[in-house]
């Protein structure tokens, strides 16, 4: 029972922690510029499946990765550049469409520069399954494990230590503030986007050895993403991580023991019954509007 | 007032105009179909965009309620051997009690905590329409009978077409009525400020609850009628892409805008198609086209345009 | 019998007491006015009373029936209209149509005869229009009933409230803050407008900083400082009370 117990923790965990990643990737930007990314998913495909094309041209992955990674940020800043920053004014409802024409747009443009079949990664360190109490790990939920804490370590280092991280926070908290302190907002923002799809291509790479990646393997990692940034209430950086992990955790809990047939409506009940219960997330913010 | 109820008039002239021309300009039965498909969008984004449009409030799992429609049609049918009409009002009725015993606790919730709400529950509605396979064939779908109304079966395209031309224009009229009662004055107010619309009487939570039913029952009979036109259906008709789809057209024709619905639908069903033929292209071209139009017509093409024609 | 009675009504948020323990009791067809500071809980007080905040404790009684904590939209059925401190109007729509959203609950507002278009729903609309207009000239603004709401002046958009809550017809009108902003010649034509809607009967609840026009429209005063009522009386007698002079009156002069 503890064995597969820890099982499904362990695989919740590695899934989790690529939604935390994703998570944080809708929060960054939501916090800049108060827009869902529709289009964050297809930052971590492009991380996967440019690694992926890359590997089989015969690049070593240790360069085969941060260049994919690259292509995402310059996807992302392109994205913010000429479709996010044009439209500044569009009401909340017309930027989500955007992003959703991004999102196809970009979906197209794996099927047309790559294709339409699923792929796979070698594993970083091989397949030899680590014995934990009885559970099994693969090394590559390691990779996933360690990787997404040093992002997430270095991004806090980056908003609590650094003067640019400062700047996006008080851009955050208010815009007419921070330009009136001499911050350029503008940069704030294109910045928000670079990271953004920096952190959902690092969960692309990380994860694809794992699951497997295809042109569309963005929108469901997307929409998880972006339930598990609600889940821990839409703006919070650790409600992001925290979100994303419950959420892993819960679906595979749920895929073990409940039925794998439901294993992402799972996911989506628990998000309902929290909602329901508190409307603004587990650490979203609290408090009435004031009129 | 007077003004915009002659250009009520005015358009609902147009629509109908439109309607009984479009047959004879089609150039053969492809168009008349992809006519039919886009009426049928239509219907459901009229209903849609007096929820997200008038009222304001967001929904990413509309189709939810369209595959709801279409299955119950297709199971009753085929099943159990329901005529189609009591089939389609078993639908509506079944669609009109979930919507409302969801609408109170989730239109609670506001702007992106509802998308995800509504994005979840049609999620959840599509996966249980995949995996109940006894039920609904699964993933790889089922067939659906053909319509009977009165024993009398639409025997082609130009028959559905006149079925769903006249659905539509009915449909658009009633929009257009709503919009202008009170009960649509009350829906824009609590768009704009649900404490002023509080205060001046409205009760917000039943205006909410009301509209989230009626444009539920607009996507269930849409979802009906495509089920029994196609004679084909599948999970991906409730899916989230499906939902998406919806809430494009309505943004892209037009917020707050019945005819914008229409030209959303009709444009977002009718794009593809034309691009079909350059397949590798077609998702590219129209991830694109919904950008470009967002960006240079934020507020959708039929209120954009309505403006640049009333400057001139 | 007074028309609304407030007893120990309290609100704290996150610790803070907005309102703490405020009575006090407002007579029927008498215009009353709340002062104090800034921040010292007269939007609160009204929010409370209007449905718009739920009270922490106390209680709100209307013609001496517990209206504690009831929906704003329930209570606007009671009687109870107000306008807010920062304008809350439908911008997207007329000025005359945000004035007929005030008149809704007078309005038919059966589903199946609005989806039909019956002539009824016509002529339900065509009564709220005309209502609107009578309202709008009252306010000042009937020349602007068919241009779009969001497009008028600060001090108009006041004024736009003030009519759609007498579209609702109130039995209590409570008005935040409905001068400021407004230059002397408005501020005149506001003050002689808050006279005409008490002369109608309406009983007023007023909050507003200009002290010259809340001493010339006031029968009772109450005043509110840190969420407390330091006193309460007719405008001659707040005028020589020494807590209120120290607290607030002393800082204005
Ligand atoms: N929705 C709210 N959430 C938190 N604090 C509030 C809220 N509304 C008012 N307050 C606080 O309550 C106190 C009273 O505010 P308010 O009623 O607006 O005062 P006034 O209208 O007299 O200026 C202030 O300290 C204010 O910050
Ligand atoms: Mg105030």
């Amino acid at each position: 029972m503890l064995e597969t117990f820890l099982q499904f923790l362990f695989s919740g965990i590695t899934a989790g922690a690529i939604y935390a990643l994703v998570a944080l990737g809708f929060t960054l930007i939501y916090n800049a510029s108060h827009v869902i990314n529709f289009a964050q998913g297809e930052f971590v495909m492009i991380g996967g499946m440019a690694t992926v094309f890359l590997a089989d041209a015969g690049w070593p992955i240790w360069a085969a990765a941060p260049l994919a990674v690259l292509l995402a940020v310059a996807v992302g800043v392109a994205l913010e550049r000429l479709a996010i920053a044009p439209a500044r004014e569009a009401s909340t409802v017309s930027l989500i469409v955007i992003t959703i024409g991004a999102s196809i747009l970009l979906r197209g443009l794996a099927q047309l520069v790559w294709d339409r079949n699923f792929h796979t990664l070698a594993p970083f360190s091989g397949e030899e399954p680590i014995r934990v109490l009885g559970a099994s790990i693969l090394p590559q939920s390691l990779w996933v494990l360690g990787g997404s804490l040093l992002a997430v370590l270095a991004l806090g280092w980056f908003f609590g230590r650094t003067l640019l991280g400062k700047a996006v926070i008080a851009t955050a908290h208010n815009r007419l503030a921070a330009e009136l302190m001499g911050i350029e907002t503008r940069h704030v923002m294109t910045l928000c986007f670079a990271l953004s799809a920096l952190l959902g291509a690092l969960g692309g790479v990380l994860i694809t050895p794992i699951t497997l990646t295809s042109y569309d393997a963005g929108v469901m990692l997307g929409l998880k993403g972006f339930s598990a940034a609600i889940l821990g209430g839409m703006g919070s950086a650790t409600g992001a991580v925290v979100g994303g992990l419950l959420l892993g955790v819960v679906e595979a809990m749920g895929a073990g023991f409940l039925s794998s047939a439901y294993k992402d409506a799972i996911a989506f009940v628990l998000i309902l019954v929290v909602l329901v219960a508190v409307p603004r997330g587990l650490m979203g913010a609290r408090g009435a509007e004031r009129v | 007032m007077i003004r915009r109820r002659e250009a009520r008039r005015g358009g609902l002239g147009a629509l109908a105009a439109v309607l009984l021309v479009l047959p004879f300009v089609l150039p053969n039965t492809y168009y008349l179909n992809v006519a039919i498909l886009a009426g049928l969008n239509a219907i459901a984004c009229i209903g849609l965009n007096l929820l997200i449009g008038y009222a304001g409030q967001i929904s990413l799992g509309h189709a939810a309620f369209f595959g709801i429609g279409a299955y119950v049609s297709a199971i009753l049918t085929a099943g159990q051997g329901w005529p189609p009409v009591l089939a389609l009002l078993a639908a509506l009725v079944l669609n009109g009690a979930l919507a409302f015993a969801v609408a109170r606790p989730i239109l609670r919730l506001r702007g992106h905590y509802l998308a995800m709400a509504t994005l979840g529950l049609g999620i959840i509605v599509a996966i249980v329409l995949a995996q109940e396979v006894r039920l609904t064939g699964g993933p790889d779908g089922m067939p659906v009978p053909p319509l009977v109304l009165l024993g009398w079966s639409p025997p082609g395209e130009a028959a559905w077409y006149g079925i769903v031309a006249v659905l539509l224009w009915i449909a658009a009229w009633l929009s257009l009525n709503l919009a202008r009662s009170p009960i649509g004055r009350a829906l824009a107010a609590l768009n704009a400020s649900e404490i002023a619309a509080a205060t001046a009487g409205v009760d917000v939570a039943r205006h909410k609850s009301l509209v989230f039913v009626l444009s539920a029952l607009y996507a269930s009979l849409a979802g009906s009628l495509f089920a029994h036109y196609a004679g084909f259906i599948t999970p991906a008709k409730a899916g989230f892409l499906q939902s998406v789809e919806l809430v494009t057209m309505v943004v892209l024709g037009g917020m707050a805008s019945t005819f914008g619905a229409v030209v959303g639908a009709a444009i977002l069903t009718a794009l593809p198609q034309i691009f079909a033929t350059f397949h590798e292209y077609e998702t590219i071209a129209l991830g694109a086209i919904l950008m470009g139009i967002m960006i240079f017509l934020p507020r959708g093409l039929v209120p954009s345009l309505a403006r640049l024609a009333g400057r001139r | 019998m007074s028309l609304l009675e407030v007893q120990s009504l309290s609100k704290t948020f996150g610790g803070v007491a907005a309102v703490a323990e405020v009575s006090f009791e407002l007579e029927a067809g008498h215009v009353h006015s709340v002062i104090g500071p800034n921040g010292a809980g007269k939007t609160t007080l009204f929010n409370l009373i209007a449905g718009a905040v739920r009270p922490s404790g106390g209680k709100v009684r209307l013609d001496g029936a517990d209206i504690t904590g009831l929906a704003p939209h329930v209570l606007a059925e009671r009687g109870i209209g107000r306008s807010f401190q920062t304008p809350q109007i439908f911008a997207a729509m007329s000025v005359a149509e945000n004035v007929m959203v005030g008149r809704h609950l007078r309005l038919d507002r059966r589903l199946l005869p609005s989806l039909l278009g019956m002539p009824a729903v016509d002529r339900a609309n065509r009564a709220a229009r005309e209502r609107a207009q009578l309202l709008l000239d009252q306010v000042g603004l009937g020349q602007e009933a068919d241009r779009p709401a969001g497009g008028l002046a600060y001090g108009a958009m006041k004024r736009l409230e003030i009519a759609r809550a007498l579209a609702g017809d109130p039995r209590l009108l409570l008005l935040d803050e409905p001068a400021a902003g407004l230059n002397p010649t408005e501020t005149a034509e506001i003050t002689a407008l808050i006279q005409a809607i008490a002369a109608a009967g309406v009983t007023v609840v007023l909050v507003e900083h200009d002290m010259r026009l809340v001493m010339a429209v006031s029968d009772h005063i109450i005043v509110l400082d840190s969420g407390r009522k330091l006193a309460d009386g007719t405008a001659a007698a707040i005028r020589a009370d020494p807590a209120v002079i120290a607290a607030y009156l002393g800082q204005a002069q």
